[in-house]
C-alpha cells in the first residue's frame, strides 16, 4: 500500500497479506523497475531470467495449490499483480499468462502426469508457458476458430494459427485450443514439437516489455496423452480467461497507483506563475478525481477478491471489474500525462508507458465492449452476440 | 548442525529514531520497527549451512511483545522454529545484562553453532558476541566476511580495515557476520504464510533462572543518563568561482582534511 489510500484501504488486508504485497514490491524495486525503461525502449525482456526471479519468490501460479504452487488466496494474488502491473503491465502480463492461463489451464484441466510433468517446472519458472486461444481472425469470437484438431491413429495433428499469444517466444509448453471433431478441445504441446513455431511480433507501440507470438501450427502432431483430458468445450478456456481478468481488475490499479504518485510527486514540485503546479484547482480537481476512482476501483477488486476466495465470484462480477479498473486506470494514466505536460510524454516518467500498455489490457482478456455486452446480458436476458 | 542465530527488532535506520524522555530508551512507540538489517544475513547464512549440512534453524530474541513482529520476518526467510525472551523485567538492559540472558537462553537450546550479525543499527556496540562466548565458554568469532565448515572446525574470513583474517574454532562457537557474507534472500510467499504456523516458544525470565534484579535498569552495568538530539546541520560553505574556485575548493577540502 502506498501513501495513496485515503480510505484506510491497508486496514482491510491481514498482516500475511500485506507483506506478501511489500515483498512483491520489494522484488520489483530490485529488479524490474531499475530496468524496466530500458526493456520497454528495446521492445525486449529477459522473460526467462524473470520468470525465475519470480518462481524464487514463488510468484508463479502462487494462487493454486500444491505442485510447488503457494496456494495463497485470490486476494495476495490480485495484490502481487497490483504490485507487479505498478512496474509494467507487461511484467504482469508474463506472471499472469503463466500462472492464471497456462497453469491454470494444465492444472484445472490436465491429467495427473501433465500436471506432474509441467506445474512443478513452470512454478519455479524454469519452465514458460502459453495460452494459445486467439487467432489472427478470430479475438473475441472464440468460437469461430479456425485451428484444427484431428485425429490420426492415436494421435492428434493439429493445424491453425494463434495471435497475440504472449510468452509464445519464449514459452517451453503451450496450451492450445482447437476444434476437435466433438468441439472445443486443448492441448499443452511442448513447443519444440515439430512444426511448431513462435515468431515474435513486432512493432509493437504497447506492451513493449513483454514478449509476444505470432503461433504457427503446420501438422504439429502429439499424442492423446498431450490433450487436456477434463477440457470439454469452450467453457474451459473462457474459465481461464475469468481466473486472468481477477488478475487484471487489481493489476490496473498498479499502473495507475503509479502514474498517480509519480503525477503528485511531480506536481507538488513543478513550478508555473510561481507556485506549484499541484497548488491550481484544476490539478487538485484532476488528482481528487482520479484518486477517488482509484479508491473505487480498489475496493472493487477488494471485494471481488474476497468473493473469490470464499468461491462465490461469478464471471459477470469479474467483468464488471475488469471492465472498470482498467478503463479507469487508462484515464488516470491519460490524465495524469496531461499534469505533466511535456514531460509526460518521456520514457523518464512511467507515465504514457502505461497509458500504452493499458490500451492493450483494455483489449486483451475480454475487450470493454464485450464485458459490456456480458453485463448486459445478465442485466437484460438477452445475449447481444449470439 | 543446530544454528541458533540471534536477531533483533531495531527502528529503521533510514527513520528518525529518538530516546523516550522519560528513562532514555529507545522510543518504540514512534519508530518503524523492523528486523536489523545485519541480521538478516545471519539468518541466510544459517539457512545455507542448514541446506549443505542439514539440522536445524532456530531464530532467538530478547525484547517486547511487538519484538515478535522480528522473528516472523525472520521465519519468513526459512528458519524452523524460534525463542522469543519476553519478561517486562527486561526493559532497559545493557549490554552485560542481555548477554546473560541470552546466554541461559542459548543453553536451554545447545546450538553447535551460533549466528548473529556484526551489529545492530540501534545500539552499534558489537559486544554481543563477545560477551556470550565468555559467558557459554566457547570461541567467538567475529566480523566474518566469510564462514566455511568442515566437520567440527569453522574457518572464518575476518574483515578488517586493511583485508581480512583467517580464524578458526571448533564447534560450538559463535560467529558474527557482516553484510559482505551473502546475499540474503526474499522470503517466499510460502514463507511468509508459513511463518505463522512456525512454533515460537516464550521464555520468561524465571524459565531462564535468572532473578529480575540481574537484568534491566537494576541489573545493567551502564545505563543512559542524558541525552542530547544531534544538532541540526549547518548551512554549508558555497564556493564562489571568480577565477579562483579551484583554489578555494582546495582549501576547503584541506582545511576539513578531506586532503
Amino acid at each position: 500500500m502506498s501513501t495513496l489510500d485515503l480510505l484506510g484501504l491497508s486496514e482491510l488486508h491481514s498482516g500475511e497479506e500485506r507483506e506478501i504485497s511489500s515483498t512483491v514490491r520489494r522484488l520489483l524495486d530490485d529488479q524490474v523497475r531499475p530496468h524496466v525503461m530500458q526493456w520497454y525502449e528495446d521492445g525486449r525482456v529477459p522473460a526467462r531470467e524473470l520468470a525465475r526471479e519470480f518462481g524464487k519468490l514463488g510468484l508463479l501460479g502462487m494462487h493454486l495449490s500444491g505442485y510447488g504452487c503457494a496456494g495463497a488466496s485470490a486476494v495476495a494474488y490480485g495484490l502481487a499483480c497490483l504490485e507487479l502491473e505498478a512496474a509494467d503491465s507487461g511484467v504482469r502480463s508474463l506472471v499472469s499468462v503463466q500462472g492464471s492461463l497456462a497453469m491454470y489451464a494444465i492444472w484445472r484441466y490436465g491429467s495427473a502426469e501433465q500436471k506432474q510433468e509441467w506445474l512443478p517446472r513452470m512454478a519455479t519458472g524454469e519452465a514458460l508457458g502459453c495460452f494459445g486461444l486467439t487467432e489472427p481472425d478470430h479475438g473475441s469470437d472464440p468460437a469461430s476458430m479456425a485451428t484444427r484438431a484431428r485425429r490420426d491413429g492415436t494421435d492428434w495433428i493439429l493445424d491453425g494459427g494463434k495471435m497475440w499469444i504472449t510468452n509464445a517466444p519464449v514459452a517451453a509448453v503451450a496450451v492450445i485450443w482447437a476444434r476437435g471433431p466433438e468441439g472445443i478441445v486443448g492441448f499443452a504441446v511442448p513447443t519444440d514439437t515439430p512444426g511448431f513455431t513462435a515468431r515474435e511480433v513486432r512493432h509493437k507501440l504497447s506492451l513493449r516489455a513483454s514478449s509476444t507470438g505470432e503461433v504457427v501450427l503446420d501438422g504439429v502432431r502429439v499424442p492423446e496423452s498431450a490433450r487436456l483430458p477434463e477440457a470439454r468445450g469452450l467453457k474451459a478456456p473462457l474459465s481461464c480467461l475469468t481466473e486472468a481478468r481477477a488478475g487484471i481488475a487489481w493489476g490496473a490499479l498498479g499502473a495507475a497507483r503509479d502514474c498517480l504518485t509519480v503525477t503528485i510527486d511531480y506536481a507538488t514540485s513543478r513550478y508555473q506563475f510561481g507556485r506549484p503546479v499541484a497548488g491550481f484547482q484544476l490539478t487538485q480537481a484532476k488528482l481528487a478525481d482520479m484518486a477517488v476512482e482509484w479508491h473505487k476501483g480498489y475496493l472493487l477488486a477488494l471485494h471481488l477478491g474476497r468473493r473469490a476466495d470464499a468461491g462465490i465470484l461469478t464471471p459477470e462480477q469479474v467483468s464488471v471489474g475488469k471492465l472498470n479498473n482498467v478503463r479507469e486506470a487508462l484515464a488516470i494514466a491519460r490524465t495524469c500525462r496531461t499534469i505533466l505536460g511535456a514531460n509526460g510524454i518521456s520514457g523518464e516518467y512511467p507515465v504514457l508507458r502505461h497509458a500504452n500498455n493499458l490500451e492493450s489490457v483494455l483489449t486483451y482478456e475480454g475487450t470493454s465492449e464485450i464485458h459490456q455486452l456480458v453485463i448486459g446480458q445478465k442485466l437484460t436476458g438477452l445475449s447481444a452476440f449470439s | 548442525m543446530n544454528i541458533v542465530v540471534l536477531v533483533k527488532q531495531v527502528p529503521d535506520s533510514g527513520a528518525e529514531r529518538e530516546l523516550r524522555s522519560d528513562d532514555q530508551t529507545i522510543d518504540r512507540s514512534s519508530a518503524n520497527n523492523v528486523l536489523n538489517e545485519m541480521d538478516e544475513y545471519a539468518v541466510e547464512e544459517a539457512l545455507k549451512l542448514q541446506e549443505a549440512l542439514g539440522g536445524e534453524v532456530t531464530v532467538l530474541t530478547m525484547g517486547p511483545e511487538q519484538a515478535g513482529e522480528a522473528i516472523r520476518k525472520a521465519l519468513q526467510m526459512g528458519p524452523d522454529k524460534a525463542v522469543h525472551v519476553l519478561d517486562g523485567a527486561l526493559h532497559g538492559s545493557c549490554a552485560v545484562a542481555t548477554s546473560k540472558v541470552l546466554a541461559a537462553a542459548l543453553r536451554t537450546l545447545n546450538p553447535d553453532l551460533v549466528l548473529a550479525g556484526a551489529e545492530s543499527t540501534d545500539g552499534r556496540v558489537q559486544v554481543m558476541p563477545h560477551m556470550i562466548a565468555e559467558r557459554l565458554g566457547i570461541a567467538a568469532l567475529t566480523g566474518a566476511r566469510k564462514l566455511t565448515v568442515d566437520g567440527g572446525t569453522l574457518t572464518v574470513e575476518r574483515q578488517t580495515e586493511e583485508g581480512y583474517e583467517v580464524v578458526t574454532a571448533a564447534t560450538p562457537a559463535i560467529v558474527s557476520v557482516w553484510d559482505t557474507i551473502n546475499e540474503p534472500r526474499y522470503p517466499s510467499l510460502k514463507g511468509i504464510m508459513a511463518a505463522k504456523k512456525k512454533p515460537v516458544q516464550t521464555l520468561s525470565l524465571a524459565d531462564l533462572g535468572i532473578s529480575p534484579d540481574e537484568v534491566g535498569f537494576a541489573g545493567s552495568t551502564s545505563t543512559v543518563v542524558e541525552s542530547t538530539k544531534r544538532p541540526p546541520r549547518q548551512a554549508g560553505t558555497k564556493v564562489t568561482d571568480s577565477g579562483d574556485g579551484g583554489v578555494q575548493l582546495v582549501e576547503f577540502l584541506a582545511t576539513e582534511r578531506f586532503v
